[in-house]
């Protein structure tokens, strides 16, 4: 199972650090990224995959979340289907 | 992988445009709860809700948490009580109503719709006790949503529905005048009622429906209102374009949350309904979206034909996005639940006879209209006949939720909270039509019922 990961905010140093780290401590693989930064402000979105996640997908939510609101960006996670139902014929 | 702008565009909709799926009903038959005994029936009835539906809240709620986008409600239709209770020999069904209620609260959703009767060529003993009881059983209970369908294009308008649904609001109003008549915001007259409509507060479990379905309703006025701002010098043609994308992918989503809660639920997905609901809240109104277009005020000349154009591009667009769809599956136009109605209402704009004339051209009808607490119920009936008039003869679904809110006249405004919103009354002509309304008998069938 595979999820969005979208990260958006301000830019400073140690977004991608922050994050990919909180994924790594839950055995969750990051299989693309791609970023943008326009006017100071950071865009990323992050493909990930779950099939050997450690922790319930609540859990991992709200870890991402609480290092959201550490370094002041606005992280989201999402199924992916979500992403492929509405973009996709 | 979808590509970075899609992505980025489906957060903004559920961030910034509050596309949210609206409801997530599930429906649920009780003709295996009918018995003798009323008393047997309700707790069959109890004991059959309170264990299809157990989960519903809960599985709703980890969707919501899985995708990322809200389920604003999780609620439940049932058989109309009507051909439940009839076998009984209970004399009123203010009981039935209270089980309803009961198990709303055990299962933790927000309504329950079902309290109902179907009569469009006439009444069973059970409808005339159903009907009779709607005031008590809407004054008594919080989460119980009640509907009756008094016509159909197959079968002509009973008028002498019409005529006793009139002094049912007006009863409705004066026992929960100490709420501004909110009794009323919790019942619907319709034409044409639509068995699978998963919205309140019309919607019950059709007697053609499965054991259990599983309805959604998808939302998403703020969405289309910012496509189209995107767009000032677009063209009629270039407009429906642009409404039919996003009603597109606004149904998607909706189509996916249906079916992943209804495989976890372990029921059939029954439809998708993709009307477009309002919310009071700014950034959530249909009116807005018309006023986008290019009209001054929601209700000015213009107005029936850009909603023309806006619910038949929805349904275009939805129709594609999923196979599922059913309900009533266009725009919704409740006054009080709508902030770009509510000011349209109150700058003079838009008064109740052209709501009237924009029910014609989209979905449901006069709903969530406050008219002043004095209105005699054969004037409700004579609003009751018109918009059921304009279902029959025009093959649609047409309702009628108004509140006469009791002791307010024009120029004060009810207040019904959360997602009834605040509704300003409004005028409704003052010359009578008791003389009409107390003929009483059917309305016949239009002629284009007989198509066999």
């Amino acid at each position: 199972m595979r999820a969005v990961v979208t990260v958006i905010g301000k830019d400073r140093t140690g977004i991608i650090y922050n994050v990919s780290k909180i994924l790594a401590e839950n055995e969750v693989n990051i299989e693309d990224i791609s970023q943008t930064v326009m006017h100071d402000f950071f865009t990323m979105i992050m493909l990930v995959d779950m099939k050997n996640m450690s922790v319930d997908f609540g859990v991992l939510k709200a870890a991402l979340e609480e290092i959201g609101n550490t370094i002041g960006m606005s992280i989201r996670i999402q199924h992916e289907d979500l992403f492929n139902a509405m973009h996709t014929i | 992988m979808a590509m970075f702008k899609d992505v980025l565009e489906t957060v903004r909709m559920i961030e910034k445009e509050r596309l949210d799926i609206r409801t997530i009903t599930m429906g649920i038959s009780l003709l295996d709860c009918i018995d003798s005994s009323g008393a047997k029936s309700r707790q069959k009835i109890y004991d059959k809700i309170t264990h299809l539906a157990e989960n519903l809240v809960k599985e709703g709620e980890r969707i919501e948490n899985e995708l990322g986008i809200p389920i604003v409600n999780k609620r439940i239709s049932v058989t109309p009580i009507s051909l439940i209770a009839g076998s009984s020999d209970d004399l009123n069904y203010v009981e039935y109503a209270k089980i309803l209620d009961a198990a709303a609260a055990t299962v933790g959703i927000n309504f329950i719709g079902g309290f109902s009767a179907l009569v469009p060529k006439g009444f069973t003993k059970g409808d005339r006790i159903l009907i009779d009881s709607i005031p008590e059983a809407l004054a008594t209970t919080n989460c119980v949503c009640s509907s009756v369908n008094l016509g159909s294009s197959k079968a002509g308008i009973n008028m002498d529905a019409v005529k006793r649904l009139g002094e049912v609001i007006k009863e409705t109003a004066y026992l929960t005048r100490d709420a501004d008549s909110i009794g009323c915001a919790k019942f619907v007259a319709f034409a044409n009622a639509v068995e699978d409509n998963p919205f309140m507060a019309g919607a019950f479990h059709g007697v053609g429906e499965a054991e259990s379905v599983l309805n959604v309703g998808v939302s998403g006025p703020g969405v289309v209102k910012r496509a189209l701002e995107k767009a000032q010098d677009a063209s009629f043609g270039e407009m429906a374009e642009i409404i039919k994308k996003t009603a597109f992918k606004i149904t998607r989503a909706g189509h996916l949350v249906g079916t992943t809660v209804a495989e976890r639920l372990n029921v059939p997905f029954g439809i998708l309904d993709l009307s477009l609901a309002p919310t009071p809240e700014i950034g959530d109104s249909v009116a807005r979206i018309l006023e986008e277009m290019g009209l001054q005020h929601c209700g000015t000349h213009g107005t029936t034909a850009a909603l023309a154009m806006l619910n038949d591009a929805v349904k275009k667009g939805g129709i594609m996005a999923s196979t599922s769809v059913g309900g009533f599956s266009g725009a919704f136009i409740p006054v009080s639940e709508d902030e770009g109605m509510i000011e349209a209402v109150e700058c003079g704009a838009l008064t109740f006879d052209k709501l009237e004339a924009m029910t014609s051209v989209c979905s449901v009808g006069i709903d969530m209209v406050a008219i002043p607490g004095d209105t005699p119920a054969s004037t409700i009936s004579g609003i009751l006949a018109d918009e059921a008039a304009i279902g029959v003869i025009n093959n649609k679904t047409t309702g009628v939720r108004v509140i006469p809110v009791y002791g307010k006249d024009v120029g004060d405004t009810a207040e019904f909270g959360g997602l009834l919103g605040r509704a300003p009354i409004m005028a409704v002509n003052k010359n009578d039509c008791s003389v009409f309304i107390n003929r009483g008998g059917q309305i016949p069938a239009p002629i284009h019922s007989f198509k066999n």
